[in-house]
């Protein structure tokens, strides 16, 4: 039914509603951010680190539905991080899979290995968990540098171009759009299943997960969803940055990158999309300021995260949304 | 039981002695804080570190040791009271993620002080190797064992004997109960992390000789300790006795008969087929959530 009357004041206010909404609205924002970012991009270094923060974002915002929404730690998600850029790598090169091809069965298969072992895996809780998830992390870390015939082994492998239908993606300014748009896809993904009723199921088991139960929820079920959705998304970025950089090493799969990537979306904020995205920013951006202290860039880096996380152990977004929220009348 | 056989049980037993003790360093911080501390491994570095540093500097063993295990409770106790304390009502996650702060601040620390070179620490008695039953033990092996043998018994006299120690396993049954009856439970944490420091820079001290020892040694040995830790049955002393030995074993036999690219993941599918299976761990207890 048209609504005819509709006046050009209530067009306004819906509108305004529309654009106030984080899906929406917040969605808006940050593609003003991406498409007027480049105003700011200097030269190719700066680009890199953009399309470097575009990337491990999408990490982020898969990684942060597993752990902010659904309340499940995972510290082995650079496993599936270096299987998205192997699996494609390998396709690519070793069986002649066209790139464009390769990037979708490798993330493929890789939702595929996520769905077997997060089965047995989810159902552990807390630390076991976190133990579980991290024990498998390494066991991918181990194969990848253990069978060299197929994966270079330590010394990592040369990864094709990107490849659309002839037409080779390279160069820094493709790639931004390309990871910037890919970027927004994943964030828009995320907002809208956030706001589906499987998100409101997802917060429920993080608040008890035997109370969402009772209310018929099927927590394991869900828990699975996301872990595979989540992992998923990490092996886009994955294979994305293998193809990107040209060369992929075991270090992607490495305990540390897992730790790195849980960081980032603690540090910008737990349960906030946006909070994983400016995570991501930041503790990629950080480090390449923190370059010129050289041999004190470690211990920098480490003491601004004890810092921060005293100062606001909600994350940046949340603390900043709340100090926001208080100062309104 | 073969010569092969016995060689890599005593390495397993050797490495397995080490874990254990960074494993108790685990379940005595989880216990007064319900965290894990992935510092740990930054404890058992500093106590090498700083061990082989005042031996190369001409302090004789017998004063390098104790003091390198007073160097890092020391480092320990300040964290606690700089890092942890101020965040103790913060949630797991960001103590976790605390901790990771507190540890790449010590590795940058450590890396800046001690260079990124390898250091070295002179066995405590012989280096000659002991021929029994035609396997070669290093008699830095039986320091090792015995060194955590009696760390480990004078850890249970400690909790079993004295107030402080009683004090902390209250409050690792019951915070708010042991608080209720007048237990300082922020002294607790305190003293968990120096505890647990020392225990670390004893392995770290004893597996030096052994093992090189460099500013980046914690974050294997840190790993190795957690998964022990988790295996035995996290906050579980004998768990994390138990744990620590039996992963050194799974690694020692792996190594020896399987491959030695793949000891440590063998070791680590073990140890999640036994979390799927009892998610406490092996003396963890049967724990029901409550709602």
């Amino acid at each position: 039914m048209a609504p005819a009357a509709a006046t050009a004041s209530e067009a306004r206010a819906g509108v305004r509603h529309w654009a106030a909404h984080p899906r929406s609205g917040g969605t808006l924002v940050l593609a003003a951010v991406i498409a007027l970012a480049p105003l700011v991009l200097a030269n190719n270094y700066s680009y890199e680190v953009a399309i470097q923060v575009a990337l491990n974002a999408i990490v982020c915002v898969g990684l942060n539905l597993l752990i902010g929404y659904a309340g499940q730690i995972s510290l082995g998600h650079a496993g599936f991080f270096a299987l998205g850029g192997y699996g494609s790598a390998i396709l690519a090169s070793r069986y002649g899979v066209p790139v464009w091809l390769s990037i979708p069965l490798a993330c493929a298969a890789v939702a595929l290995l996520a769905l077997v072992i997060g089965r047995p895996t989810l159902r552990l809780k807390g630390h076991t968990l976190a133990m579980a998830t991290l024990g498998l992390g390494i066991i991918v870390s181990i194969v990848l540098t253990t069978e060299d015939k197929i994966t270079g082994g330590p010394d990592g492998m040369a990864v094709p171009p990107l490849a659309l239908f002839g037409w080779i993606v390279q160069g820094e300014r493709v790639w931004y759009w390309l990871a910037g748009g890919m970027l927004l896809l994943a964030v828009w993904l995320a907002l809208n299943l956030i706001e589906s009723p499987s998100g409101r199921a997802l917060r429920a088991l993080h608040g008890s997960e035997v109370a969402a139960e009772t209310l018929g929820i099927p927590s394991a079920r869900y828990k699975l969803q996301v872990f595979v959705l989540s992992a998923v998304f990490t092996a886009v970025a994955g294979a994305l940055t293998a193809h990107y950089a040209g060369f992929i090493t075991p270090a992607k799969s490495s305990f540390m990158h897992s730790v790195e990537l849980v960081i980032m979306v603690v540090f910008g904020g737990m349960a906030s999309v946006f909070g994983a995205v400016v995570g991501a920013a930041v503790l990629t951006i950080l480090p390449q300021f923190l370059t010129v202290l050289k041999d004190y860039e470690m211990m920098v880096f480490g003491a601004v995260l004890v810092g921060t996380m005293s100062f606001f152990p909600q994350g940046i977004v949340p603390s900043v949304g709340r100090w926001w929220a208080r100062r309104q009348p | 039981m073969s010569s092969a056989w016995l060689q890599f049980v005593a390495s397993g037993l050797t490495a397995g002695a080490i874990y254990a003790l960074v494993a108790l360093g685990f379940s005595i911080i989880y216990n007064a804080s319900g965290a894990i501390n992935f510092a740990q491994g930054e404890f058992v570095m500093i106590g090498g570190m700083s061990a082989a540093t005042m031996w190369a500097a001409g302090l004789p063993l017998s004063f390098a040791l104790p003091l390198a295990v007073g160097a890092a409770v020391l480092v320990a106790l300040v964290v606690e009271k700089l890092a942890i304390e101020p965040a103790r009502h913060a949630g797991t996650v960001t103590l976790i993620i605390i901790t990771i702060g507190v540890s790449l601040f010590l590795r940058g620390l450590a890396q800046l002080v001690w260079g990124k070179g390898v250091h070295r620490l002179p066995a405590f008695s012989s280096e000659q190797p002991i021929e029994f039953m035609g396997a070669t033990l290093l008699p830095q092996s039986l320091w090792v064992l015995a060194g955590a043998g009696v760390a480990v018994a004078a850890l249970s006299a400690f909790y079993g004997r004295t107030l402080m120690g009683k004090a902390m396993l209250a409050t690792s049954y019951n915070r708010l109960a042991a608080q209720l009856a007048g237990i300082n439970t922020r002294g607790v944490l305190f003293a968990s992390f120096g505890l647990a420091a020392a225990l670390g820079a004893l392995a770290g001290v004893l597996i030096a000789p052994i093992a090189f020892t460099s500013y980046d040694t914690g974050i294997m040995l840190g790993l190795k300790g957690f998964a022990a830790a988790m295996l035995g049955g996290l906050g579980s002393f004998g768990g994390a006795v138990l744990g620590g030995l039996v992963l050194g074993l799974l690694e020692g036999l792996g190594a020896g008969f399987v491959s030695s690219a793949y000891k440590d993941a063998i070791a680590f599918v073990v140890i999640l087929a036994v979390l799927f299976l009892m998610p406490g761990g092996l003396l963890g207890a049967r724990s029901s959530d409550r709602v």
